[in-house]
């Protein structure tokens, strides 16, 4: 089911193929993550973009080791410069966190320890991985408080959480997540807690460090515009699985999977004020009734009886502008691909 | 006209509502500098006419909700008026002021987070009846009542006898706009009613809401921090900063053409789907909201601005009309006519 022409891109940082996670329940064991691939490159953001419940966090948890005990990791790699984490022992693994690896969740008041200063938090890194004092730690702590923006880093170093915004927090969880500089950074709704000025100030400082340190960035989200406007490339989930994938640009411009197009044509851009939106009838399925066949099925406008019976696989599509040949593209990019039985039609839509 | 900004006075006579100068003064306690007193709306003016829709946007603390529940009657103003058609209804009592407070509704973000969950959806929904006893006095014409709302919302009668917890988001936000419409407002107050919610399922709802109001004629004050939502749904925008309404016109006006330096700030910091330039064009404002309790002096966004001048510091700035468009109102001494925010020409930047 490889999609992407490995050959000619520059090795990724991170390459997740096949990641399938699954998930105990009451109700009986469902796979919340089905058979998810997609890369990272350094300098690059990768978004993943779905909406709620269609296991981007799942995904992020799993590559960061992170998943709750009813969760596992049942099959993939997931290949962070060049060593399979899904391999690795749980004491491997926590060495790879931090220096390899940073991640950043929404929520950060509660990923921060309420009753520790600022300081001893973003200075544990050093202690643990670099074994440094606690004043050479203090001191690495000032300095990236510094770096990502925080006013009067000396003298709130000492501070609690608590004493923090939420935009001053989330840079601090920021701060936490580059402070040994690793290769890869997941940032998990960096922002959507946070209010639209202080939004742009997060995304920005983002942004500069990506372009510093030459990082590689998963920005799982689920709005639209902040794809547009942030990433390189694209995986769309629904229902656990990637129904689309390849360059923004591409996608945004040429969708081709109906669930992509409908999201796309759900946004109210320039629609004129009392005109009818364009809307995705519905709601995704739960996780233990996904149909087999298709899973965009039950929502989806040019549903035939093929796509109840065989899951449409990830497959590259023949690009709109009919002069290259499908799946071949310029080194360093990434083939537009959708699973979908119909996607080729879609491109004369 | 007051000395404050004056939301648009329209071609209409009588506007359902009007808004004058209230402030609303919250004691909490004491911050740094010793001050106490928290100004959560400092002169707010605005209209609402039949059947229109009023977006009212802004930061988080900057005062919406505060608004929304003044007049909902939820909060008494210090200083001001509110009038409803013509009246104060805070100058009413007992079942005078009951039977104002029916006229004013509100959609929260998530109906059912404050609810128990015990509850059906028609139980919900015929909630509000409890204290409007006469508004359907037997039990077989409430039933009747809540089928209809259901109708009208695009559920089903068998819904109903459904709890909270069977329902989608979206479901959800249908019920509690149905439950809203239960004692027939006049204007129904919607704080952030489709954030919680999906994109696809987002615009199911934003054209339901779009859909009720050309039926019913009901007016909305529209609360969300989507511009792109507010300019789909809103006939004029109010934007808020720190207490005070610093911008108001239509949405056009406010978004396209942004005179205050705060509106046009949050306009280019909003993401938005056709700019694919890694968000380079963006006004990115320095620091924070200011706490509510100690406001700077003069202009309240004077710490953020980035052509902050000494005028700012010492006068807080008048309301000023947008050359040739009178209801585009907005409070700097030093409005912006260059910036043409959605062309991407963004002069000046700071
Ligand atoms: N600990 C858990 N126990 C049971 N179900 C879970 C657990 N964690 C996640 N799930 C379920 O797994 C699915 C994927 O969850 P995930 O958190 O990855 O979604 P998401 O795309 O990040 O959604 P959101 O945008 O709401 O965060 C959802 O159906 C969710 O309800
Ligand atoms: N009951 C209250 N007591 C004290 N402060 C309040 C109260 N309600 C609101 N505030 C304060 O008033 C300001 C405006 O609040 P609010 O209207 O809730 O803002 P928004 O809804 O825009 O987030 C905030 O600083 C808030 O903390
Ligand atoms: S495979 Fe069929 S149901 Fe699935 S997205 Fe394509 S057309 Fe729709
Ligand atoms: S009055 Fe001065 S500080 Fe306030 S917005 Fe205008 S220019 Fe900026
Ligand atoms: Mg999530
Ligand atoms: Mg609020």
């Amino acid at each position: 089911m490889s999609t992407i022409d490995t050959a000619s891109t520059p090795s990724p940082v991170l390459d997740v193929k096949g990641l399938s996670v699954t998930l105990r329940t009451p109700r009986g064991t469902v796979r919340a993550v089905n058979n998810v691939s997609f890369q990272a490159q350094a300098g690059k953001t990768l978004a993943l973009l779905g909406e709620s419940g269609c296991g981007k966090s799942m995904t992020a948890k799993a590559i960061a080791g992170l998943l709750d005990p009813v969760a596992e990791v049942e099959e993939g790699q997931m290949i962070l410069d060049g060593q399979d984490l899904a391999t690795m022992t749980a004491r491997q693994r926590r060495k790879v966190a931090g220096p390899q690896l940073g991640i950043v969740f929404q929520d950060a008041l509660t990923a921060l320890n309420p009753v520790y200063k600022v300081g001893t938090q973003l200075g544990e890194a050093f202690r643990i991985h670099q074994k440094l004092s606690a004043r050479q730690a203090r001191s690495k702590a000032v300095e990236l408080m510094q770096r990502v923006g925080i006013p009067e880093p000396e003298s709130r170093v000492d501070a609690y959480p608590h004493q923090f915004s939420g935009g001053m927090r989330q840079r601090i969880l920021i701060a936490m997540a580059v402070a040994l500089n690793p290769s890869l950074l997941i940032a998990d709704e960096p922002t959507t807690a946070l209010d639209v000025t202080i939004q742009a100030q997060i995304m920005a400082l983002l942004r500069s460090l990506r372009e510093e340190n030459n990082l590689a960035v998963v920005l799982i989200t689920h709005d639209l515009a902040v794809v547009a406007e942030e990433a390189d490339t694209v995986a769309v989930m629904y229902a656990g699985n990637v129904v689309e994938t390849g360059t923004v640009a591409e996608v945004f411009a040429n969708p081709r999977h109906p669930y992509t197009r409908g999201l796309l044509e759900s946004v109210p851009v320039d629609a004129v004020r009392g005109s009818t939106l364009s809307s995705i009838p519905g709601n995704p399925p739960e996780l233990h009734n996904v149909p087999s066949g298709c899973v965009y099925q039950s929502r989806c406008p040019l549903v035939q009886e093929v796509c109840r019976i065989t899951r449409p696989e990830l497959l590259p599509v023949r690009p709109a502008s009919a002069t290259a040949a499908p799946g071949v593209h310029h080194p360093g990019t990434v083939a537009q691909a959708a699973a979908c039985h119909f996607s080729e039609e879609l491109a004369h839509v | 006209m007051s000395e404050t900004l004056v939301g648009a006075v329209r071609d209409q006579q009588s506007p359902l509502l009007e808004v004058r100068d209230v402030t609303k003064t919250f004691h909490v306690a004491k911050s740094p500098s010793g001050n106490n007193r928290l100004r959560a709306l400092d002169g707010i003016s605005l209209t609402l006419g039949r059947g229109e829709t009023l977006g009212l946007v802004g930061e988080s603390g900057c005062g919406k909700s505060t608004l929304a529940r003044t007049l909902m009657m939820l909060e008494r103003p210090d200083a001001g008026t509110v009038l409803f058609d013509g009246t104060d209804p805070f100058a009413m009592h007992g079942k005078e002021l009951l039977a104002w407070r029916r006229r004013v509704q509100m959609v929260f973000q998530d109906p059912f987070a404050s609810l128990n969950a015990r509850m059906t959806a028609g139980e919900i929904i015929s909630e509000p009846w409890r204290a409007h006893r006469d508004m359907y006095r037997s039990s077989k014409d409430r039933e009747a009542r809540v089928h209809e709302l259901l109708h009208l919302v695009g559920m089903r009668p068998s819904d109903a006898r459904k709890s909270p917890q069977e329902f989608s988001g979206g479901q959800r936000q249908r019920i509690g706009i149905a439950r809203a419409l239960a004692l027939d407002p006049d204007v129904i107050i919607l704080d952030e009613p489709v954030s919680a919610l999906d994109l696809s399922v987002q615009a199911q709802v934003l054209n339901l809401l779009n859909e009720l109001q050309e039926r019913l004629g009901v007016s909305y004050i529209f609360i969300s921090h989507d511009l792109s939502v507010v300019r789909f749904v809103a006939d004029r925008v109010a934007v808020m900063y720190l207490g005070r309404i610093i911008e108001t016109g239509t949405a056009e006006e406010v978004f396209d053409s942004p005179r205050h330096p705060y509106a046009a700030a949050l306009t280019s910091a909003s993401p938005r789907l056709d700019r694919s330039t890694a968000g380079r064009d963006k006004i990115i404002l320095r620091d924070e909201i200011p706490s509510p309790l100690d406001p700077p002096s003069g202009c309240r966004f004077r710490t953020r601005c980035w052509q902050a001048q000494d005028i700012c510091a010492e006068q807080a700035p008048p309301a000023d009309q947008a050359p040739g468009s009178p209801l585009h109102l907005s409070e700097c001494h030093f409005p912006l006519d260059t910036i043409r925010v959605r062309s991407g020409e963004l002069t000046p930047t700071p």
